[in-house]
């Protein structure tokens, strides 16, 4: 087993920037779509950067915002204005 | 350059809105004010430790929360105005709906309950806040669930009266139980109950496959309520998860506490998970994933994963997780056996399912499912044909923990009944599993009280001792019950389809 961490969004217009970025900042990362929900999976850790989000919405996002679109996640979550940061810490 | 005006950092602003907000109480002792959060054992040295790792605050729940009702009640009006009812895959897709309806949502309103409990009763201001907020949600999960399946009660049987049976309908005592179990504990206890073992480990299940399977069988109002709450359910779980990781760094002395809860409701969780497990293989008639791979994505690795993680506490995987992987190839078909030979005693219908989900089930089950469970369907659908179709007709015996009928097979032998007896008091207890048995026996004096919907309806409690005296007791129409071909559900769906032009499904 590969002690995956994975976060799931709604599939909607808002989650697209999101997990474009994910994709970018997270090369482990493996997408997973199914109706309505994609699901990512990477192993040990994953990272949401402001930043790279802001780069594809051309504007400012609030990290908080992924609230709106999270459908679950599994891992320790670390989050500051910055970076949310989902891990196993094995 | 004018100067931005200084914005407190989330950290901050969580600092202040939680701890700052607090105070040691004076007038009274802080043991009188909080009197329940030490009786179960639990050591808790130092509270400001416990964490929010999301850092939400009250201003900016109540700005996510507005966003998402303004979003789901959009669609919810749409999905009524467009008569969205008619774009569902198939009629008895309804049935996993009325499940839901029946046994899910009251538990919403549990949970509201329990954590309203929970945000008074503990004396860290971190863990009251994040249980008010969970309390606040779990009440909008109830009422928009509520509002959602309004829509459906105007054309379906097995939506109305809905409180009525959830008092009274034998079946629903299972998912009851479980939160009456939950909240008659301690707080510690209901916490790790529901944020951690349910909500962590085992709503994944409920809420990912099956709700990615609504919105293939087109019930956006299901799917949309269904994500809605589950993003507040990332929250709870993080919850969960802290105060299983906060309970551990407090004081070593808390791990046995903590593995003896977490042994006793993943068993309870995984009994009751049964049964979406059964509305996924067997109520959606457009397919996403099996339960049993469901449980492979979900128990084994992610469930694995973070028990992996737990390990550097001390803590192991909960017992008889093994019993419940092996049991992955038949908990759902054994379920569904069960129902369908029940149903007449239930607001749903059920059906033997088609050639064609019977192949599917044969190549996710494989040789068990084609050597026990499909001959057994065919069985049925013969005596169906010949115009006797098949009921029990008593109401059957159940487990005195899970409190779901006796029909849990052996671990390691899947034709053998598994029924185990715990004798208390000079009374004999039955249970469906060690897991169960296991959970009797730490707490007899709690289960030999509960109450048991199939002895009390024999007893005469509920409105005499038949089964036609009980139902009409419990208003059930028999128009609303029993097989799905040829109810009225299935009628209506043929005429709708009808006029649209679509054939209807013909029975297997
Ligand atoms: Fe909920
Ligand atoms: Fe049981």
């Amino acid at each position: 087993m590969a002690d995956n961490v994975f976060i799931a969004l709604q599939n909607n217009p808002d989650a697209q920037p999101i997990i474009q970025a994910i994709v970018e900042d997270n090369p482990a990362a493996v997408v997973n779509d199914s109706p309505g929900m994609v699901k990512i999976d990477c192993p040990k850790r994953l990272v949401i950067r402001r930043e790279t989000v802001e780069e594809k919405i051309g504007g400012e996002f609030n990290l908080q915002d992924i609230h709106l679109t999270l459908i679950s996640l599994a891992g320790n979550i670390e989050e500051d204005d910055d970076e949310f940061v989902l891990q196993w810490n094995i | 350059m004018a100067a931005k005006p200084r914005r407190l950092n989330l950290t901050q602003k969580y600092q202040l809105m939680t701890r700052g907000l607090d105070w040691e109480t004076t007038y009274q002792s802080m043991d009188d004010v909080f009197p329940y959060d030490k009786y179960e054992g639990i050591k808790i040295k130092d509270w400001d430790k416990w964490q929010d790792p999301f850092r939400l605050t009250m201003d900016a729940y109540w700005k996510y929360q507005a966003e998402k009702e303004r979003k789901l009640y959009a669609i919810l009006d749409g999905f009524a105005q467009n008569n969205s009812q008619l774009n569902i895959s198939d009629a008895r897709y309804m049935n996993a709906v009325k499940i839901w309806m029946q046994g899910v949502t009251p538990l919403e309103y549990a949970a509201f309950r329990g954590f309203a409990m929970l945000g008074r009763g503990f004396r860290g201001a971190g863990a009251r806040v994040a249980c008010q907020f969970q309390s606040i949600d779990e009440m909008r999960h109830y009422q928009t669930q509520m509002h959602a399946f309004s829509h459906y009660n105007k054309y379906f049987n097995g939506f109305r009266q809905f409180a009525r049976i959830r008092d009274r309908a034998w079946y629903l005592s299972i998912p009851k139980s479980y939160f009456e179990d939950a909240v008659t504990a301690g707080p510690f206890e209901l916490i790790t109950a529901i944020s951690f073992s349910f909500e962590y480990v085992l709503t994944n299940l409920l809420f990912m496959p099956f709700v990615s399977g609504a919105a293939y069988n087109g019930d956006m109002a299901t799917t949309t309520f269904g994500f809605s709450a589950q993003s507040d359910e990332s929250r709870h779980m993080t919850l969960g998860l802290e105060v299983i990781k906060f309970m551990l760094e407090q004081d070593e002395g808390n791990l046995p506490i903590v593995q003896q809860w977490l042994d006793k409701w993943f068993w309870r969780g995984y009994r009751l998970l049964g049964l979406v497990g059964t509305m996924m293989d067997y109520m959606l008639p457009k397919k996403v994933m099996s339960w049993r791979q469901a449980w492979e994505i979900y128990w084994e690795e992610s469930g694995m994963a973070l028990f992996n993680d737990l390990a550097r506490y001390g803590l192991r995987p909960p017992k008889y997780h093994e019993v419940a992987t092996k049991e992955k190839y038949r908990i759902t078909h054994e379920f569904w056996c069960t129902i369908y030979q029940f149903s007449h005693a239930t607001a749903l219908y059920t059906w033997i399912p088609t050639e064609e989900e019977l192949d599917w089930f044969s190549a996710e089950y494989g040789e068990l499912f084609d050597t026990v469970y499909r001959p057994r369907y065919e069985y049925w659908a013969e005596l169906d044909r010949k115009g006797e179709r098949f009921f029990q007709k008593r109401l059957p015996v159940v487990c005195n923990v899970c409190q779901i009928p006796i029909f849990h097979t052996m671990p390691d032998d899947p034709l053998m009944n598994c029924c185990l007896v715990s004798e208390y008091k000079g009374t004999k207890h039955q249970m469906c599993s060690q897991g169960c048995k296991d959970i009797f026996d730490h707490e007899p004096e709690k289960y030999c009280q509960a109450y048991i919907p199939p002895q009390q309806i024999y007893q005469g409690n509920c409105g005499g001792a038949t089964l036609e005296a009980y139902k009409e007791w419990l208003h059930i129409k028999d128009e609303e019950t029993g097989e799905y071909y040829g109810s009225e559900d299935h009628i209506m769906w043929e005429g709708w389809k009808a006029q649209s032009g679509k054939p209807a499904d013909a029975p297997a």
